[in-house]
């Protein structure tokens, strides 16, 4: 009985088996997508996390679903979902654009430079990298302007606690995460001037464990308002649980918990862009563009603002949400110092987009630093 | 910096709730390793107990029945890699692989209507005069019944290994089916039992997610717990009270350094954020170095004409 394999054999056999079964499953997943007539538009999505997140992947998918009801026949869609950010992103998008996508949304930060790298093989592919910064001739950048939304939880908030903590549970240390907290800092600093934030970063988009144990330590730690920077409705879950606290929808309404935690929410709305760009992809007048657009285009929206805020705030916030939409305010308007004290924004000043694209640096009053 | 917000009793009690989910489904793992089966479905059985657990918890409205649900749940979807591996003797790799990608899928699918949907609350127990007593009751006696459960698993698991019968004839099994086949051990009916334990276990840590941890249902919300929990069975060397520390101290590092952040330790958050992976990675590569190995027969197919 030849049976001489040892342990070594089996784990080393087993790291090459989860390789081919996991390219094997993504070919798989693709093929369901990719049969059909060659006159379609295909369109390709990449998505971080499940469809069913009910929060960032959920607004894409919508996006995604838009463009098929706006276009019919005309057009084909696929996605892949939960793509890690890294090479795993990099084949799958090789693989759609072999597959026939003639226009792929690459939806998460992490997927730059694995965007760029695919994009140059492909010069006829044309790519959308969503809150991204790096552009090519077939690569175009978009995002929203979260941070006005921010602002107006950053005051609702500032307005609600009693504990004057504000809990903010941060995804990764990228300029768009950290827009947010600077954005909802100095917005709820103004309205009341004794609030603190508690930073908690948990490393991941998605993970409804981690981020409700994040929830939960800000909240034993005095937090008795939580905001998030991750995908799941988890940490609003955590809120709910503890009872007297309360949290906004992040990318989606999240409106299961409007009777509980969650007072409003921002909304990402993608559809009104996914649509305009497959049709430049049709009509052939698709360039490469950066696209940033928050509340006034309709990009952001304001989820409702439910009873638990009292109405004078209501309206505050309302009138705010006004006032950014017409340009009228902005939300980094100086005089605003960086964390070290040194001067940003002189008074009446406004950020332009060239420094909050890339912000790497906290406000003054912020607590802690920023990871690299 | 504040280390005074933070409430260690708090901590103690949450990093025990944050480990249970990898410990039950570590412990299942364990049994099915230890009769030579290696179930890389870990992580497909965990998410399909989550949804079967959480769908009974809210039609019944008890989480008692969510939770056996979520056993039987774990335990029926490892029926197909037992048809897979122990029936039509296909690889288990390549089965576990496959197991996992199909309950992810299929829990998706199961848990569309329960997606915003809040499960009932399971009640913690409170056991009368223990459960007050200051920073003890909080941390030992104020949990819920599953937290307990796991613990009583993990020491039930560890003396049928070490002093049973039983035992001795899983251990057996898994370290040379051949030798028990011709001892007269059912080998494949054995190992059965043992990977429908390990899937009954895993249902029930990923149901301890969807019902305790979150609480609720979110498509993908294991989001990896079970590699961890199959990684922390060969780091803890095949020993259920080395899985009992080593999920203690993965749980516990993750919610201390979630603590230690909000508090502002000046401690670079990156550092903070690897550390539960490092500190037990660290401490059972250290205990195992009295050279406890797999079992001999793991991951090998067994047929009964050889």
């Amino acid at each position: 009985m030849p049976r001489t394999r040892g342990q070594q054999t089996n784990w080393e056999k087993f790291m090459k088996l989860t390789t081919l079964l996991t390219s094997a499953a993504m070919a798989l997943g693709l093929a369901t997508g990719a049969i059909a007539g060659s006159d379609k538009l295909k369109v390709g999505f990449v998505y971080v996390g499940p469809v069913g997140d009910g929060g960032w992947t959920h607004e894409h998918d919508q996006g995604r679903k838009a463009i098929e009801a706006e276009f019919g026949d005309k057009v084909e869609t696929q996605f892949v979902e939960n793509v890690a950010e890294g090479p795993d992103a990099e084949r799958v998008m090789t693989q759609m654009a072999r597959s026939g996508a003639k226009l792929i949304f690459t939806t998460s930060f992490g997927y730059m430079d694995a965007t760029i790298n695919v994009a140059k093989k492909f010069p006829d592919v044309k790519f959308e990298h969503a809150t991204g910064y790096k552009t090519a001739d077939n690569v175009s950048t978009y995002s929203a302007r979260f941070y006005e939304g921010r602002a107006i939880q950053g005051t609702i908030a500032g307005r609600m606690t009693k504990s004057n903590v504000i809990g903010y549970i941060g995804s990764f240390p990228i300029p768009e995460v950290i827009r947010g907290i600077n954005s909802a800092y100095i917005n709820a600093k103004k309205v009341n001037p004794d609030v603190t934030f508690k930073v908690v970063w948990v490393y991941t988009w998605f993970d409804p464990a981690k981020e409700a144990d994040a929830a939960k330590v800000l909240i034993e730690q005095g937090a008795d308002v939580i905001l998030q920077h991750t995908d799941s409705t988890a940490p609003l879950a955590a809120a709910a649980d503890a009872g007297n606290v309360i949290g906004f929808g992040q990318a989606s309404d999240m409106s299961e918990y409007a009777d509980g935690p969650r007072v409003s929410s921002i909304i990402d709305n993608w559809a009104p862009y996914y649509i305009e760009r497959t049709r430049a992809v049709m009509d052939g007048t698709w360039e490469s563009v950066s696209t940033w657009d928050g509340i006034g285009k309709g990009m952001v929206g304001i989820g409702e603002i439910t009873d638990r805020v009292p109405a004078d705030v209501k309206a505050e916030a309302l009138a705010l949400k006004d006032a950014i939409a017409s340009g009228a305010y902005h939300p980094f308007t100086g005089p605003l110092n960086k964390q070290d004290g040194s001067v940003w924004l002189k008074d009446g000043e406004t950020a332009d987009d060239g420094t909050l694209a890339g912000m790497n640096f906290y406000v003054e009053g912020i607590e802690g630093s920023i990871p690299n | 910096m504040d280390l005074s917000a933070i409430n260690p009793i708090l901590l103690v009690a949450s990093l025990m709730v944050a480990a249970t989910p990898i410990l039950l489904a570590a412990i299942g793992e364990l049994v099915a390793e230890k009769a030579g089966v290696l179930n890389l479905g870990v992580e497909g059985m965990m998410i399909v107990g989550a949804i079967s657990g959480f769908a009974i918890a809210v039609e019944t409205g008890s989480p008692t029945l969510g939770f056996i649900a979520s056993a039987i749940g774990g335990a029926l979807l490892s029926l197909l890699f037992v048809f897979l591996t122990q029936v039509v003797l296909a690889n288990q790799v390549a089965s576990g692989l496959a197991l996992t990608l199909f309950g992810l899928g299929l829990s998706a699918l199961m848990g569309q209507s329960y997606v915003g949907v809040r499960p009932p609350q399971t009640a913690e127990l409170n056991i009368p005069i223990l459960s007050d007593l200051p920073v003890v009751g909080p941390i030992l006696f104020s949990h819920d019944p599953i937290l307990y459960l796991s613990i009583a698993i993990i020491a039930i698991v560890w003396g049928m290994l070490k002093y049973t019968r039983v035992g001795l004839i899983l251990r057996a099994v898994g370290e040379n089916h051949d030798a028990a086949h011709a001892l007269g051990y059912k080998v494949v009916r054995i190992r059965i039992m043992a990977i429908m334990f390990g899937g009954a276990c895993a249902g029930l840590g990923g149901a301890y997610i969807s019902l305790v941890r979150v609480p609720q249902w979110t498509e993908g919300m294991t989001a990896g717990v079970g590699w961890i929990a199959l990684a922390l069975v060969v780091f803890a060397s095949w020993k259920p009270w080395r899985v009992l520390l080593g999920a203690y101290l993965f749980g516990g590092v993750t919610v201390v350094q979630l603590n230690l952040q909000a508090a502002g330790v000046a401690i670079p958050v990156e550092y903070l954020a690897m550390s539960p992976y490092l500190i037990t990675i660290i401490v059972l590569v250290i205990l195992s170095k009295d050279k406890s190995s797999a079992p001999a027969s793991l991951g090998r197919i067994f047929h009964a004409s050889h």
